[in-house]
């Protein structure tokens, strides 16, 4: 480490640690193995600080602060788990099971969704909160994938990996609060898109909103680990 | 520009007015035009040719008695007519000079006398599109101060001593605001107006623009010289098609007379200001969703901190602050800082505008002092609750705020105070509600606007309103359980402290003032499934036998 770092040092669950000047809360608690719920964080993407699931507390202020976008600073006293924490994470998992149709014994996704396992973690053992049970379609247009809007977690993942890392942008949201919706290029059939094929989306996507039509049943494993190596490659160039 | 210049324009101004023997002043803001008061208009000038009556009929913004309008006003002897048409016009006229006309009198000297006009001083006095009209009211003068005789510094420090307190709804402290850009580095920052009003009963903003448009600009120049910004915007909402085109007029003529564009005053400032209409989403009023907007994208919050002070439009130190704060910069700088902190209560100074709507006589704008009470506002400005109908609760501060009952009235309007009883200032809007309103059906309604006006991109705000919804609907329907009020209270936490902006962080409110001040209401739905003000369509339960009377 050059000695022009900026180094801060802070507690994060009691646990002391030190970090650089801008980092995030966090990475800093992924560099000590202390785990933060996310969902619409992915490494190597954009921060939006949209699923309020990284919420923390900190020290001398009431508020919550989403760990993926709060800077940390000296003497910072971070809590990522309390009941206050807990009850608010397990309320939004809830809320995002009742808001569409995530029905996981059908889905391909079943076994490796991020959302499933979240729902696991936090002891989201039943949702309290009556469906909503949307009508929402499935666009299977393109020739190698499919969307499905009523596993969608509106994370925009896959509208941050298409813009920021494939530069085509096809992906984005229309519509507004409970209505808005993911759509290719201008809510055309993403078949009939500008889509590059690429696949990045299907990779990034934590649940079975977006999967590849050549696999079966729930044989659907996702692997989003190359974006941090190919934004490593590509800065390295 | 100079100020002899700026006195000469004001003298020739008054000296044209000075030939009438008469002025008579036609509203013409929204609520009277939708009356027809252009037609009077016509009709008044038309009489006074025909009568040839020394008389001048002039146009001007609102008046603030919207309830009464068109209104119309003469001039000396400052007689003001009510509910005016055309068919008027010859009797108006005729009666210059003479006695007034009896049956179109509007005398509420209670309702005018207990107010301060400082935004609204002009509002009702000048014609909005004449930029002298402005002139001869001393308006430029804090402008041409500003930049011949007074540091960024100077500036900010009068604007910091003023307690000057964000209008839009936050209350943030402007002078501390402003001196954050001015600390920001870079050459280019910006000053944006949030014009995007958008609080069901809410038309403040919009009257101002309307009324007054010089002021909200001269504000802006204001500002830009302190903070050191050369550019400015003006977010209007599309629905404001009166407020657009006369702020349109306005900036036309102040870069005619030099008050915009380059080397302003002959010194090396440089400001000028375009107009942004907003297209009618109502987080747009959130900033860094309005910078969004402006900036031609999808019209969503980002996670603050970076403020806008220090990141805002394009990446550059951004100033934004409400049309009301801006109306009220020229008037500290003319009469100082200690003025205008000499009005208002502890930590609100000042006036504020509200908006009185709903279930009152004297629907209308009003100007008064901070730390007034709601009681004098309601009653004695208000006029009280029409109709016989009894006050039940007035809900402040839009789709963010609470609803405050009868109890409460006596609490005096400031930031802190509204706050600590779950209610909120918002830009100021005051509803009004009597005995025919049901309060679950208000926290339903608000909680709708919350809910398709919510972005969608955080997940509290976007499904959890719509819980909140679905819940509230039902118990409006009559087939709530006392356990949905549980869910109810939770998914308010949930919202309120996880969302991610302000729209999300307040959206809960109204259901929990109405809970806390109103829980008989919800019982009554819940368990008699009957709606007390019979509002809620509650289908009546089949006759229960008499065995279950009995359990």
């Amino acid at each position: 480490m050059s000695p022009s770092v900026d180094v801060k040092t802070l507690t994060i669950d009691g646990q002391e640690v030190s970090a650089r000047a801008g980092q995030t809360i966090l990475e800093v608690a992924r560099e000590h193995n202390i785990d933060i719920p996310t969902l619409c964080h992915l490494d190597g993407l954009s921060d939006v600080g949209a699923c309020r699931l990284c919420v923390v507390e900190i020290k001398g202020n009431n508020k919550l602060f989403p760990a993926c976008v709060t800077t940390v600073f000296e003497g910072m006293e971070v809590t990522t788990v309390t009941e206050r924490l807990q009850k608010h994470r397990k309320t939004i998992l809830e809320l995002l099971f009742a808001e569409r149709n995530h029905i996981c014994s059908v889905c391909v996704s079943n076994g490796h969704c991020e959302l499933q396992t979240l729902g696991q973690q936090q002891g989201v053992t039943h949702v309290s909160l009556p469906y909503r049970n949307p009508a929402l379609p499935v666009d299977a247009s393109h020739e190698r994938f499919t969307l499905d809007h009523n596993r969608c977690i509106l994370c925009t993942r896959c509208v941050r990996v298409c813009a920021e890392i494939e530069g085509a942008h096809i992906w984005d949201v229309m519509g507004r609060g409970i209505d808005s919706m993911i759509i290719s290029d201008l809510n055309q059939p993403w078949g009939e898109s500008a889509c590059t094929r690429c696949g990045k989306c299907v990779q990034v996507c934590p649940t079975g909103a977006l999967f590849d039509k050549s696999k079966v049943g729930s044989d659907h494993p996702k692997y989003p680990d190359f974006l941090p190596y190919l934004n490593l490659m590509r800065e390295a160039q | 520009m100079t100020i002899e210049e700026l006195d000469q324009i004001a003298e020739a101004t008054r000296a044209e007015y000075a030939k009438y023997d008469h002025e008579i002043n036609v509203c013409m803001g929204t609520g009277c035009l939708s009356q027809h008061s252009d037609q009077l208009k016509d009709a008044l000038a038309k009489a006074v040719t025909a009568q040839g009556k020394n008389t001048f009929v002039r146009r001007t913004g609102c008046m603030g008695l919207c309830a009464a309008g068109p209104l119309v006003l003469v001039d000396p002897e400052e007689t003001l007519y009510q509910q005016c048409k055309a068919g008027h016009a010859d009797a108006i006229v005729s009666s210059l000079g003479g006695e007034p006309v009896a049956e179109l009198q509007c005398d509420l000297r209670e309702h005018f006398e207990q107010q301060v006009h400082v935004v609204l001083e002009n509002s009702g006095h000048i014609d909005p599109e004449k930029i002298d009209d402005y002139i001869a009211r001393d308006g430029y003068r804090a402008l041409v101060n500003v930049l011949t005789e007074m540091t960024p510094n100077e500036v900010i420090q009068q604007i910091t001593e003023s307690g000057l307190r964000g209008r839009g709804g936050g209350g943030y402290p402007t002078g501390l605001k402003w001196g954050t850009v001015a600390k920001a580095g870079g050459d280019l920052k910006y000053v944006i107006c949030n014009g995007d009003e958008g609080d069901p009963g809410a038309f403040m903003d919009r009257s101002v623009l309307e009324s007054d448009p010089q002021r909200v600009v001269e504000g802006m120049a204001i500002a830009a010289y302190a903070v050191g910004a050369s550019k400015g915007y003006v977010y209007v909402r599309a629905e404001y098609p009166l407020a657009v085109s006369r702020l349109a007029n306005c900036l036309r003529d102040a870069r005619r007379r030099g008050l915009l564009g380059n080397n302003i005053c002959n010194t090396p400032f440089n400001f000028d200001v375009e107009i942004r209409l907003g297209a009618g989403a109502f987080v747009c009023g959130e900033e860094t969703a309005l910078i969004a907007s402006i900036e031609g994208k999808r019209g969503q919050p980002k996670p603050r901190p970076p403020y806008p002070a220090v990141s805002g439009l394009w990446g550059k130190p951004t100033l934004i602050n409400n049309v009301e704060t801006f109306a009220n910069i020229a008037p500290i700088i003319r009469k100082g800082g200690k003025w205008f902190a000499s009005m208002g209560s502890e930590r609100s100074k000042g006036t504020k505008v509200f908006a009185l709507t709903g279930k009152i006589t004297n629907t209308g704008l009003v100007e008064v002092p901070m730390g007034m009470k709601l009681r004098d506002i309601i009653e004695g400005i208000g006029g009280g609750v029409p109709d016989g109908h009894t006050f039940k609760a007035v809900q402040t501060g839009g789709p963010s705020g609470g609803c405050l009952p009868a109890e409460l009235l006596d609490i005096g309007v400031s930031y802190d105070a509204l706050v600590k009883v779950g209610a909120m200032m918002g830009s100021g809007g005051m509803i009004v509600m009597d005995d025919t309103s049901c309060m679950v059906n208000v926290a339903r309604f608000f909680i709708e606007f919350c809910m398709t006006e919510s972005c969608g991109k955080c997940i509290p705000c976007r499904a959890g309103t719509a819980q909140m919804h679905g819940i509230l609907t039902r118990i409006c329907a009559g087939h709530g359980t006392m356990a949905d009020l549980d869910v109810l209270v939770d998914l308010c936490a949930t919202v309120k402290e996880t969302s991610l902006c302000g729209l999300g962080m307040t959206a809960p409110n109204p259901v929990l003032s109405t809970l806390k001040y109103f829980e008989n209401e919800y019982i009554d739905h819940i368990v008699h499934k009957r709606c007390p003000a019979g509002v809620c369509n509650i289908q009546a339960p089949a006759t229960a036998s008499p065995l279950e009377v009995l359990a």
